[in-house]
């Protein structure tokens, strides 16, 4: 019984997201899609840094490896494989360069990494803008819609379902759901089971984790494999969302953003990496729609000195680290548990299932550890 | 021959102005444990200040207020936000990803206020070169070296002779020992977020100046390239830091100036280099190359 309503908490989200493209336009599709994507890689990180407790400013990298494999793999100018195949290809390639990367990902530690990774960003920025016949150099190149069998994800032949018109946002978010369905599987699956509790014992303690039989470094470079793979995955599926690649969008703040989605999530779950992704992701592009109707918000390309809204964004969600930091520093789903917790006080004990927080939580959220002194 | 002394000059003034920043990230690194991403806004706050102010202050006193200004700007903010998340090593991993909340909200605004101009900041030196043997050098990358070199043994004097200084190898050296022996943990480290910020202020005029075309809104940024002279030094030591900047400072003037010879490695190399360098000695020493490390106890 308890098993089925465990499986019926995924059921009606599952059945609601299955259902939005049949109500929503393009726009709020694409924000949907854009959130999927980054989610995925947000997942990813959240299992290096807020799991092993690796920092981690080389995410954008990976992401631009899975990108740009996919485009390459999958177009004319490269082998010009099934893209279906390519997308398969573009992940274990992220995961390659994460593999190669680790040497330096399983021997540094913490905070050292994120040093380190910056290397990746900078390094691979460069790679993209010189080496233009793979890349397409500075203006990037478009991306190939991927099909599977004979269907594309892509505006191709007049599609209709129930009586809505599906477009290329319609496919592709039914594919993002699939790829975000999968991630959040496997993603809890490693964090519930041998490897996310090594990972946290890691995180906690080194010289601990080592005497329990904790393979140091196989590990940290296993959560940085895996965590590239992750980032693969999402490029991959942002590349398909933007529909073209360029490389100063896989930039150092493309970094930066996703650390701030652990963070403001809450680091070491996979639904805080979630909901931070879909706030970090959602607001700048809400703020532009509706500058109009905010207040101190001037409409975007308004002149200099006034606060557009990409700019009202950021200074939000750099506001909302820092405080978040200080004053919740388990983040979102933090904040949500403690709600819970309060709501569930007053109430006598009763039949635990009917409550959705009575539900195990995975170990790795439950545990917010000190690090041991270096 | 022209060319080899002229890319020495331009290395070892850049090396002087990363070792500025290198050295605040050291002294922040010592004192806290944190590493500071908001050094890249604090540099581009000190540049911002001279530039609005030395209409109206002159050089020399714009850039003075403008120290001031980041010190206490730096301060505050160790002390206020910083310090409120916790002064233990794993409050300082948190306090880290602070930074770069805080740098993402100081960099929005001063971007903001910058936009697409290119800001002089008056400085005396303007675009005027001395002939130093075969080789003509720029007049402010002669300043940067020298007041780099006052500036940073100014520091290591503080370090080596003041009771703060004391206070600061304490608590490096243990912090709860230190505690106990009456040094003042939170004013230690917040003088030392002053020192590293007063250091970027500084580092500010000198990326702004001549043969750079002024301050942008991008020049903050350039903060980051002293992450891997920080690194490559091992983090906790100033002397390290010094090396490491010359270091980078060379390998990016040379890898810069001898660019036609290395086109392989695609145009702007320079600007990416310092990073290839940091990876390449940290395949080698993981912990820098002048870390020691002890044993960690569990």
């Amino acid at each position: 019984m308890s098993d089925l309503l465990e499986r019926g908490r995924f059921l009606l989200p599952a059945v609601l997201l299955a259902a939005l493209p049949f109500y929503l336009d393009a726009f709020w599709l694409r924000i949907g899609l854009f959130s999927m994507a980054a989610a995925i890689g947000a997942v990813g990180l959240g299992l290096l840094s807020g799991t092993a407790g690796q920092l981690s400013l080389g995410h954008a990298f990976f992401l631009a490896v899975g990108a740009y494999g996919y485009v390459w793999l999958a177009g004319d100018s490269g082998p010009g494989l099934p893209p279906a195949v390519a997308l398969v290809l573009a992940v274990l390639l992220a995961g390659a360069a994460g593999g190669l990367f680790s040497p330096v990902a399983g021997r540094v530690k913490g905070v050292y990494l994120g040093v380190a990774t910056l290397a990746l960003v900078f390094l691979g920025h460069h790679v993209l803008l010189t080496a233009d016949s793979v890349t397409g150099g500075f203006n990037g190149s478009s991306v190939p819609p991927l099909e599977i069998g004979s269907f594309a994800f892509d505006q191709g032949d007049d599609l209709t379902v129930l009586g809505v018109p599906f477009g290329a946002e319609e496919r592709i978010w039914y594919l993002g759901l699939a790829l975000f369905a999968l991630t959040w599987f496997t993603a809890r699956g490693l964090l519930r089971g041998r490897p996310g509790r090594a990972l946290v014992a890691l995180r906690d303690s080194e010289t601990a984790a080592a005497v329990m039989g904790v393979h140091v470094a196989r590990y940290r470079s296993a959560a940085f494999v895996v965590s590239s793979m992750y980032a693969g995955l999402a490029g991959v599926l942002l590349a398909l969302s933007f529909r073209r690649v360029v490389p100063d969008y896989f930039s150092l703040a493309l970094s930066v953003d996703y650390l701030a989605m652990i963070v403001i999530g809450g680091l070491g779950s996979v639904a805080g990496a979630t909901a931070g992704a879909v706030f970090v992701t959602a607001l700048p592009l809400l703020m532009t729609r509706y500058a109009d109707q905010l207040p101190l918000v001037a409409a975007p390309g308004s002149g200099d000195g006034s606060i557009g809204p990409t700019e009202a964004a950021r200074y939000l969600y750099g506001a909302a680290i820092v405080v978040i930091l200080v004053f919740a520093p388990d983040g979102l789903t933090g904040l949500a548990r403690r709600a819970r917790a309060r709501i569930a006080r007053p109430r006598p004990p009763g039949p635990a299932p009917s409550d959705p927080g009575a539900a195990p939580r995975p170990p790795a959220t439950a545990v917010r550890a000190k690090e041991h002194t270096p | 021959m022209t060319t080899l002394v002229d890319n020495l000059f331009n290395g070892l003034a850049l090396g002087a102005v990363y070792a500025l920043i290198a050295l605040g990230f050291v002294t922040i690194f010592k004192a806290s444990g944190v590493l500071s991403f908001t050094h890249g806004s604090l540099l581009l706050l000190g540049g911002y200040l001279t530039a609005i102010l030395h209409d109206d202050l002159g050089f020399a006193g714009a850039l003075a207020l403008a120290v001031l200004a980041t010190a206490a700007v730096a301060g505050l903010l160790d002390r206020y936000v910083l310090q409120r998340i916790g002064t233990d090593p794993h409050a300082a991993h948190v306090a880290t990803i602070a930074t770069i909340g805080v740098d993402i909200v100081l960099v929005t605004d001063l971007s903001r206020r910058i936009g697409g101009d290119l800001l002089g900041l008056g400085d005396p030196w303007g675009d005027a070169v001395t002939d130093m043997g075969p080789a003509t050098v720029a007049d402010s990358r002669i300043a940067a070296i020298i007041v780099s070199a006052v500036a940073i043994a100014g520091a290591f004097a503080l370090f080596r002779f003041t009771p703060w200084g004391l206070s600061l190898r304490a608590a490096a050296e243990d912090s709860e020992a230190a505690a106990l022996m009456g040094v003042r943990l939170t004013r230690v480290r917040m003088l030392a977020w002053c020192l590293a910020g007063a250091l970027a202020a500084l580092a500010a005029v000198f990326l702004a100046a001549f043969p750079a075309p002024g301050l942008e809104r991008t020049t903050g940024q350039i903060a980051l390239k002293a992450f891997p002279a920080a690194i490559l030094g091992g983090m906790a030591s100033p002397v390290g830091a010094l090396v490491g900047s010359l270091l980078i400072g060379l390998t990016e003037a040379f890898v810069a100036g001898y660019q036609s010879d290395l086109h392989v490695l695609g145009e702007g190399f320079g600007d990416v280099a310092p990073y290839a360098v940091m990876v390449l000695v940290l395949l080698v020493r993981p912990a820098g190359l002048f870390a020691a490390r002890g044993a960690a106890r569990v």
